[in-house]
């Protein structure tokens, strides 16, 4: 029988790993060329950059600017292969604010969207002071009222009347909910019916802005509103579907699931053709509900189904324990949703949002197909059909792919950022 | 090891009588009854599956009785949602597996339910945590979060977010099961620290030797029933039935 007594008496010192098993040779070594198949494919990869570039940067480079037509275009390129860029900059308004948009009046919405930076600050970063989350509360009033213009009375009063409900909410919140809710609903919507008989009578002639009709707005401004309001209506509509949905009140529950399970088995196409023609018959004969409006319902009925499931799988994905605990505080229901459910939930939930927000935004441009002039349906329509321009496909879809890659890439990396931000599980 | 010197009053904590629960159609508590006295620290074991946890998750409502009635601090224990409310804010629970909030620092883990419950003033919210989680032995973590700190001093965080509340009566649900050999002894002197005070205690557990330290009663349950109860002396030494000395025998027997 050997001797199986040790003792350690000293702890061994750290050391370095080998030389070969650091810096740039180890990474193309693990990354690039780890076998055979990995050094073969890594050559057909280089390869097919290569030839990419190759193909279209000299296309890119030597690109015509600032011609008339696609016919002046091609004349000065003068047989060479090159991009007709200058549709981009002949027809850039067009692009951006749609065909009958005033052009006097296009720095309103270029306000608006610059005001729309420091609207979203206080939301997406919220290190940032809380009081700033006022301006963000006024800002759709302002940008409604930059965009479209007409009397200021109007988006006045519609914050006047959520003011006022939010007012009648407060004082009757501590003896009851339903009290409260309604009581402020009810007086909101008072404002408003009444402020619709009284404003067009008050109503200056000349507005200080000049209205622009909804039939007007179109290009990129169109997906932005559509896919701003959407997205921010959305969420807090799927939220509440969500919890619906896990209620132990069946009729609050039947109503949820039957709401999700519809809607997620319809077509969008099909609800912006609703919105487009049915949805009119559902309102009074003379309300006269804009088309725009119809279309940012169905657009966010729609997403708000997909966003209540992804939550719905944040819910599920959180511990038992974790409502058990809430509970064993006395916490109420709405303590515990707000405070220690959802803020879980939802940042489990955060790459399935970012993705419905994205797709939804995305998804702005099948209002083409309902005769808007979102930037697709500009292109499609008017600009493509123009005897100048007959013929621009890529230079044009290209521009719109950068655009729409832009905002969709920076939703995605602020995403990411707020994942980094929210860790606190430090697994 | 002194054993904790007893102080229990007269006044009735918690009165159970008579309480039957099912879950589906499977039996899972049997004619409870038992009271219990302010001061009291109440031991329970028991084979798994024999109730002991649903039977104290009972009292807070965490899971609901059929039958029967369970009074807590003299509030009768119904479906109505503000009785409910009031027993869980006078009844703090400590769990096997902490259940701390993971999104939360560890003093917002502890001034959550003041600040929201109790609405207590952050400042005075922030303090008290801070005096409970010195007693607790780690007011140097208040700003870490759940996930950065070891078991045993989640644990102990766990007992001072219930103490933040100021609760008359304390239940603990296995708090020892889930950690590790080591960490133990840590969580098991907070708690018979809290025993020292004369808080009320209701502690499922099979740390018997904590059994024998703080318990003025040990109950044994088995299939839904108590079926012993003692002082911690005479139950470990002289155990009645025979269900009672084969579970000894074996959680005792190595």
């Amino acid at each position: 029988m050997g001797d199986v007594s040790f003792v350690r008496t000293q702890t061994l010192p750290e050391m370095p790993p080998p030389v070969a098993e650091q810096g740039i040779v180890k990474w193309l070594r693990e990354n690039l060329f780890s076998s055979v198949a990995s050094a073969i494919l890594t050559i057909i990869a280089l390869w097919a950059v290569y030839k990419f570039t190759a193909f279209a940067l000299p296309w890119i480079a030597s690109g015509v600017w600032n011609t008339e037509s696609l016919a002046a275009c091609r004349n000065v390129l003068d047989g060479a292969r090159g991009a007709c860029f200058s549709v981009l900059t002949e027809r850039w308004n067009q692009l951006l604010f749609g065909i009958s948009y005033p052009a006097e009046h296009y720095w309103r919405p270029t306000v608006a969207f610059v005001l729309l930076f420091f609207a979203a600050a206080p939301v997406l970063f919220f290190d940032l002071p809380r009081k700033f989350l006022i301006f963000t509360g006024v800002y759709p009033f302002i940008a409604y009222w930059l965009i479209w213009g007409g009397t200021i009375l109007s988006p006045a009063i519609a914050l006047a009347g959520i003011i006022m409900g939010y007012f009648v909410y407060a004082k009757f919140i501590k003896s009851s909910f339903a009290v409260a809710f309604l009581g402020g609903m009810a007086v909101a919507f008072i404002i408003w019916i009444l402020s619709g008989y009284i404003v067009p009578a008050i109503a200056p002639e000349n507005p200080f802005f000049e209205a622009v009709p909804s039939r007007n707005m179109g290009g990129f401004m169109l997906n932005m509103i559509l896919g701003t309001v959407c997205v921010s209506l959305s969420l807090p509509l799927g939220i509440v579907l969500a919890l619906g949905r896990q209620s132990n009140m069946p009729v609050i529950k039947i109503i949820c699931v039957f709401f999700i399970e519809f809607i997620r088995g319809v077509p969008l196409i099909t609800l912006l053709f609703v919105a487009n023609v049915v949805l009119a018959y559902f309102f009074p004969p003379d309300s006269n509900i804009d088309l725009i409006l119809r279309v940012i319902i169905m657009i966010t009925l729609f997403s708000a189904a997909y966003i209540a499931e992804v939550i719905r799988g944040g819910l599920a994905a959180l511990p038992v324990g974790q409502y058990e605990a809430a509970d064993s505080l006395g916490l109420d229901y709405a303590q515990a949703m707000r405070l220690i459910i959802l803020p879980q939930a939802l940042k489990i939930s955060i790459p399935g949002i970012v993705n419905v927000s994205v797709g939804l935004f995305k998804d702005t441009t099948l209002v083409s197909v309902i005769s808007m002039f979102d930037l697709v349906g500009a292109i499609r329509g008017p600009i493509l059909a123009a005897t100048e321009w007959n013929g621009v496909y890529w230079e044009l879809f290209m521009f719109a792919s950068i655009l729409f890659f832009l905002v969709c890439y920076s939703i995605s990396q602020y995403s990411q950022w707020l994942e980094r931000r929210l860790a606190t599980d430090h697994r | 090891m002194a054993q904790v010197k007893m102080e229990v009053s007269d006044e009735v904590a918690i009165s159970i009588n008579n309480m039957n629960k099912w879950y589906g159609s499977f039996h899972v508590l049997r004619d409870i009854d038992l009271n219990v006295n302010r001061g009291e620290r109440i031991v329970i074991c028991g084979p798994s599956g024999s109730g002991k946890s649903t039977l104290i998750r009972c009292i807070n409502a965490l899971e609901e009785h059929q039958r029967g009635e369970i009074v807590v601090d003299g509030t009768l224990l119904s479906s109505d949602v503000k009785n409910i409310d009031k027993i869980r804010s006078e009844v703090g629970m400590v769990f096997q597996h902490f259940n701390l909030f993971p999104h939360l620092s560890i003093l917002e883990n502890c001034t959550l339910a003041p600040i929201w419950v109790r609405k207590t003033p952050k400042k005075d919210a922030d303090e008290t945590a801070m005096h409970f989680l010195e007693k607790v032995k780690i007011p140097e973590q208040a700003n870490k979060y759940p996930g950065q700190l070891s078991g045993g001093q989640q644990q102990r965080v766990a007992i001072a977010r219930s103490l933040c509340m100021r609760p008359r009566i304390m239940l603990f649900d296995e708090p020892t099961s889930a950690l590790d050999p080591e960490m133990i002894k840590e969580v098991l002197d907070t708690m018979i620290e809290l025993a020292e005070e004369g808080m009320t205690m209701l502690v499922v557990t099979h740390e018997m030797g904590f059994a024998r330290q703080v318990a003025n009663r040990v109950i044994f349950m088995d299939q839904g029933q108590i079926v012993e109860q003692n002082e911690p002396e005479s139950f470990f030494k002289n155990p009645q039935s025979d269900r009672t000395k084969l579970f000894l025998s074996q959680i005792l027997g190595h």
